[in-house]
């Protein structure tokens, strides 16, 4: 078995080792899980301060709709502030928005990386005419202009689709060709390999091959370009949300509220900072872990950080 | 070099072809019926047939489609008679929300769109190439450090959150940049270049965060290749050795990746341009999206398809004239 291969064990032993002593990947590490811990227990926490994202508290606000009291409303019961115009709690918009956030970005990486590794896998270790054929493919679907396609499938889709279904589709739907590129690429050297040719040689199958050989030694890569890939499926979606066609409201997403925030930015600025903080501190936390995933997998690449 | 120039043109036909042609199947199959949009209200079942023979969409698919391939070579005119609109060359279908071709309403927003990119694609190039060089050179000293963590906030930031907050700060507080309108270049180059000068610096200091790391990486590959350690036993100088040896070859990828960016920037201008209230391509789309009006939507995202697709080759021609091993 090639997960017992000693080599293997070695190189994972090691980059554990690495991982552990990077202090940036560590912090990224620390700023997802708090993210997650949010998103998971935000029932409890706005149980705490008996709020939730939905309802309207018009006494927080002054007759204009603008906050009462200092930094956009904050408060025992309103930890963050409340929004303008409804006085809905912000903190239970950021932390059930955190939800949205992770969901959509965890299962559009899932999408992604599975199509992207099946695809790359068969086309690299197959070779040949589905080789070319789905290479062809894979560049095209590189040459679609995402977003502006991403927009657009929005406009037509039926509406009685699922909504948070149809972006985490969409966006994982763009994000597979990079990913097939890579693992085609590594796949193409694998299968070239000393090991591989020797289990062919005993004429193993090649549904063994391909899951005691190829994977075992694909799966580091996997890993680093999933970590990487969740970043850009988290700000896609917020930026579809953003744009007002991302997961429909009340449902609360962190790029709604900064989009809200747009008309509200010169009388209340504090509405800005809390969505806008927390979709930057996921994405760079995500950043941070995948760059130190992949310096700790990958020795040769010198890493960002030297 | 002409056999590789016809090839990769035969094969940007091919991929535009597929592109327009999965375009065409996936806007024009779904229920949403440009016919029904067109017809306005009240729609009586006769006005609707006839906005429908009027855009052609009462015919099979595949005839829309060649009329729409037709149209884009030849021109085509829309409806007969005293009513007819005639669409010249290239044309990409008629917006009934605008009372205009597709052509015109793309050929009115676009210097809006180039207007924003062109600037910031420069800034950025620069400042990454630079900010990246200096990393590499003092690698693991201060301006390496500072360079590398600059890069790794600018890399996560959303670029609307930051043209907000420039919005805000520079625009409101400080009040020493007008916001959100937009001066043609031809009207005044001064005030063109003052509205623009905020977007430009978001876009800017973002994108060349992604530009600093990999012109770092790739100048640290370089620098330790042999061909830059001849260079130095030649005894040349450690600056050409560095500009005309290392950053030469380190900079094909960069090359390569900045042509992508530009290819795929019609797409971000979707965000930027709704930040900074910029009526452009993107706003353009946006609207159409709004109003469900399919021929608006298929042009942009035809021509922003076409857009990656020619950036793509002209990205392969850099490559050979840098990398004077291809």
């Amino acid at each position: 078995m090639a997960v017992l291969d000693p080599h293997h064990l070695q190189a994972t032993t090691g980059a554990w080792r690495q991982l552990r002593g990077d202090r940036w990947a560590l912090m990224g590490a620390a700023l997802v899980a708090g993210f997650v811990l949010l998103a998971a227990l935000a029932p409890l926490l706005t149980a705490l301060s008996h709020t939730d994202p939905y309802t309207y508290d018009i006494e927080a606000l002054d007759t204009a709709g603008v906050p009462t009291g200092m930094f956009g409303g904050v408060s025992g019961a309103h930890w963050l502030g409340v929004e303008p115009q409804t006085g809905r709690d912000l903190f239970a918009i950021l932390a059930y928005g955190a939800r949205t956030s992770l969901l959509v970005g965890l299962g559009a990486t899932t999408v992604s990386v599975a199509v992207g590794t099946v695809v790359g896998i068969v086309a690299g270790y197959t070779g040949g005419f589905a080789d070319v054929l789905l290479s062809r493919f894979t560049d095209l679907m590189l040459a679609f202009p995402s977003l502006i396609f991403m927009i657009a499938l929005g406009a037509i889709v039926p509406s009685s689709f699922p909504k948070p279904l149809f972006i985490v589709l969409v966006i994982g739907a763009f994000g597979w060709p990079s990913v097939a590129r890579v693992v085609r690429g590594l796949t193409l050297t694998l299968r070239t390999r000393d090991f591989v040719l020797a289990a062919r040689a005993i004429g193993a199958p090649t549904s063994r091959i391909l899951r005691a050989e190829i994977w075992p030694n694909l799966a580091s890569s996997v890993t680093v370009l999933a970590t990487m890939a969740v970043p850009g499926a988290i700000t896609a979606e917020a930026a579809l949300s953003f744009l007002g066609i991302g997961v429909t409201p009340p449902t609360p997403s962190w790029g709604r509220t900064i989009a809200n925030a747009v008309s509200w930015i010169q009388v209340d600025p504090w509405y800005l900072l809390a969505p806008g903080a927390a979709l930057f501190l996921l994405t760079l936390g995500f950043n941070m872990l995948g760059d130190g995933l992949r310096d700790a997998y990958d020795p040769r690449v010198s890493g960002s950080r030297g | 070099m002409i056999r590789f120039l016809v090839l990769r043109t035969a094969g940007i036909i091919g991929v535009l072809l597929a592109v327009t042609a999965a375009t065409y199947v996936i806007f024009y199959v779904f229920p949403a019926d440009p016919a029904r949009m067109a017809c306005g209200k009240p729609c009586t079942p006769e006005s609707l047939a006839q906005a429908r023979e009027f855009l052609g969409v009462d015919q099979p698919l595949w005839v829309q489609y060649l009329e729409f391939l037709k149209g884009l070579v030849a021109g085509r005119t829309f409806g007969e008679g005293g009513g007819a609109i005639a669409c010249a060359a290239p044309c990409l279908g008629y917006s009934v929300q605008h009372h205009q071709s597709v052509t015109t309403l793309i050929a009115q927003t676009f210097p809006v769109t180039v207007s924003i990119a062109a600037g910031a694609a420069v800034l950025w190039l620069l400042t990454g190439v630079a900010a990246g060089t200096v990393s590499a050179l003092r690698r693991g000293r201060l301006p390496d450090r500072a360079v590398m963590t600059m890069a790794m906030v600018g890399v996560s930031m959303p670029s609307y959150l930051v043209g907000l907050l420039a919005i805000l700060f520079f625009g409101f507080t400080l009040d020493v940049v007008p916001v959100g309108s937009y001066v043609p270049l031809t009207e005044n180059p001064v005030d063109w270049a003052f509205h623009l000068i905020t977007p430009w610096c978001v876009l800017a200091l973002l994108n060349a965060a992604i530009y600093a790391r990999l012109t770092r990486s790739q100048l640290l590959e370089t620098l330790g290749e042999d061909f830059v350690r001849t260079a130095r036993a030649k005894g040349l100088r450690e600056r050409t050795v560095v500009v005309r040896h290392a950053l030469r070859t380190a900079l094909v990828p960069v090359v390569t990746v900045f042509g992508l960016d530009l290819g795929a920037l019609l797409g971000g201008a979707v965000i930027t341009e709704r930040v900074f209230s910029m009526y452009g391509l993107g706003a353009l789309l946006i609207d159409a999206v709004g109003h469900t009006d399919l021929p608006v939507i298929t042009g942009v995202t035809i021509l922003a398809a076409a857009f990656v697709v020619v950036a793509n080759l002209v990205v392969d021609l850099a490559y050979r004239a840098l990398d004077p091993r291809v």
